[in-house]
């Protein structure tokens, strides 16, 4: 075991209560460097997703934490470190392989990324019928179940074009749980959700963790509804994990970054600004 | 020493879009173990969509341009009291080239643009993506079928784009300026060769065919997701592909009909 992951274990077992947990972690970050062309995103960063748990992950925007959830699916493969989802090293996996470990995955989009010729329902079919052979009856029962939990069963018959965008992302979530898979991650789920639908959706994630024993990885901005379901949480910044603990450790924490993202302070450790000259300069230019 | 730099920079870019393009292609037609059973309809459904609703354009095109082939050429033979030649003269040049050539450029402009649009459209609403971690390969999935289909429709257009053309030389040769009607189809059938005319002219078509459908595909799966990207990548499309068959014609009627 490295140097870096080490520590990051001692820090998890000395603060964590459920120990347990990463004894099996479902996916594992370790020593993760990763660029795109000169601009560095992580630098050396180690994580542990238990099994089971609904994780989260909390960041300002554009420190690359949709990238992340597409390094663990192996759409894009790191500079150096490895990337173990269930054991296997997905950078070094074959596509064949790399297929079939993503086929116990899924991963709900920002945008829905619901496919525009398909009807809400085929949508929906779509995993069941490419993976399975199911009867047509088993897979209209199948569809309106997961329809149903998202509460968009009356809305089967309907084209993507014709749902809102809230409605499109409940769409996408009975999709990617139509093969129940043993991870889900999230990717922004609240945007553009209604309180009720955010409601909803809370609960649902909650809810298929709990009942389905999955593992849930969720990125998003929203503290207040993080908080209410991840068992734990990292937060991302600059280029590496700023914290990380269960709710009560992260409130708890009296780390500067912490408590400037927590409270949503534009002033603190973590700048608000994106890199440049002074205003003044700026402005005063001829 | 900019311009040499760029020299190297747009040389190395060119071999890397050749070489995604070759990616592209091998991944659609050999990648993973084929399923025919899931393939067929979506092959049918995409000859449906590059094929059959380009009939319309291909058809009322073919028959314009075969009535004008009638017309200029009449001009031409009445004087020298040739113009029993005018079926062979609008058969074989529509045979031979404007059948197939006019035929891509039409196919590149209308299924073309048409393919690069929807592929980077796709791309940019993060479906090509979403099938991916869906464990569907989307050159497989979505690329293939549209390949194929590109492949099947184009030289049937091409057909189809010859005979009304031909139609076309008719209806103006014979209906309109008088040229006898036996001539114009005994000579036509004595001097239309199957293998040298109508054969060629077919394999001409195939070969512009996948060079257009590749192009055309690789386009929009290469575009960059942006509104401005995808409009990019449409008109290289039709540019693209517009070249590559007028120099693709030159080089397949030098080693067809050149001595």
């Amino acid at each position: 075991m490295s140097e870096s992951e080490l520590r990051l274990t001692s820090q998890l077992e000395n603060s964590e209560q459920p120990s347990d947990w990463l004894k099996s972690p479902h996916v594992e970050l370790k020593n993760v460097t990763f660029s795109r062309g000169d601009r560095l995103i992580y630098d050396n960063m180690s994580m542990i997703f238990p099994k089971g748990k609904v994780t989260a992950i909390m960041g300002p925007s554009g420190i690359g934490k949709t990238t992340l959830l597409r390094l663990i699916g192996g759409q894009l493969y790191p500079d150096s470190g490895e990337i173990l989802v269930n054991g296997h090293n997905i950078p070094s996996l074959s596509r064949s392989e790399l297929y079939k470990v993503r086929e116990t995955m899924s991963m709900l989009f920002q945008s829905g990324a619901l496919f525009t010729e398909m009807t809400v329902f085929d949508n929906v079919a779509f995993p069941i019928r490419e993976h399975t052979k199911l009867p047509e009856d088993i897979i209209r029962t199948m569809v309106l179940m997961k329809l149903e939990a998202v509460g968009l069963r009356g809305a089967h018959s309907l084209m993507p074009n014709e749902l809102s965008g809230g409605m499109a992302r409940r769409a996408a979530l009975a999709r990617s749980i139509a093969l129940d898979p043993e991870l889900i991650m999230y990717d922004e789920p609240f945007v553009g959700q209604d309180p009720i639908s955010m409601g909803v959706l809370v609960r649902l994630i909650r809810d298929l963790n709990q009942s389905l024993n999955l593992s849930s990885i969720v990125v998003s901005h929203d503290v207040t509804e993080v908080m209410s379901i991840a068992d734990y949480i990292y937060i991302v910044a600059d280029k590496r994990v700023i914290g990380h603990g269960t709710k009560e450790q992260l409130l708890a924490s009296e780390s500067p970054l912490v408590q400037q993202f927590l409270r949503g302070e534009s002033d603190g450790p973590v700048p608000f600004h994106y890199n440049a000259q002074p205003i003044k300069q700026d402005l005063m230019q001829d | 020493m900019d311009w040499l730099q760029n020299l190297g920079k747009g040389t190395l870019s060119s071999f890397a879009a050749i070489g995604r393009a070759t990616y592209l292609l091998f991944g659609a037609l050999f990648g993973g173990k084929p399923n025919f059973k899931k393939a067929f309809p979506l092959l049918i459904k995409q000859i449906h969509v590059v094929g059959v609703q380009s009939l319309v354009l291909i058809l009322v095109s073919g028959l314009f341009i075969g009535m004008v082939l009638a017309l200029q050429g009449y001009t031409v033979l009445i004087d020298y009291g040739a113009e029993d030649s005018l079926g062979p003269m609008v058969s074989l040049a529509l045979l031979r080239e404007l059948g197939p050539v006019v035929t891509a450029l039409l196919f590149a402009g209308r299924a073309g643009s048409a393919l690069t649009a929807e592929i980077g459209l796709m791309k940019a609403t993060e479906q090509l993506t979403s099938l991916e971690m869906m464990a569907v390969d989307p050159l497989r999935r979505i690329v293939a079928p549209r390949f194929w289909a590109g492949v099947i429709s184009m030289p049937l257009l091409a057909i189809m784009f010859s005979s009304v053309g031909i139609l076309g030389g008719h209806i103006v040769g014979v209906e309109w300026l008088g040229v006898d009607q036996g001539s114009f189809w005994s000579i036509m059938q004595a001097s239309v060769d199957f293998t040298d005319d109508i054969l060629n002219g077919v394999i001409k078509s195939i070969v512009f065919a996948f060079v257009v459908t590749w192009i055309a595909l690789f386009r929009g799966y290469d575009a960059v997701p942006t509104s401005e990207g995808i409009s990019q990548a449409t008109t290289q499309t039709v540019v693209q592909a517009s070249l590559a068959v007028l120099g693709l014609d030159f080089v397949l009627t030098a080693l067809m009909f050149g001595n």
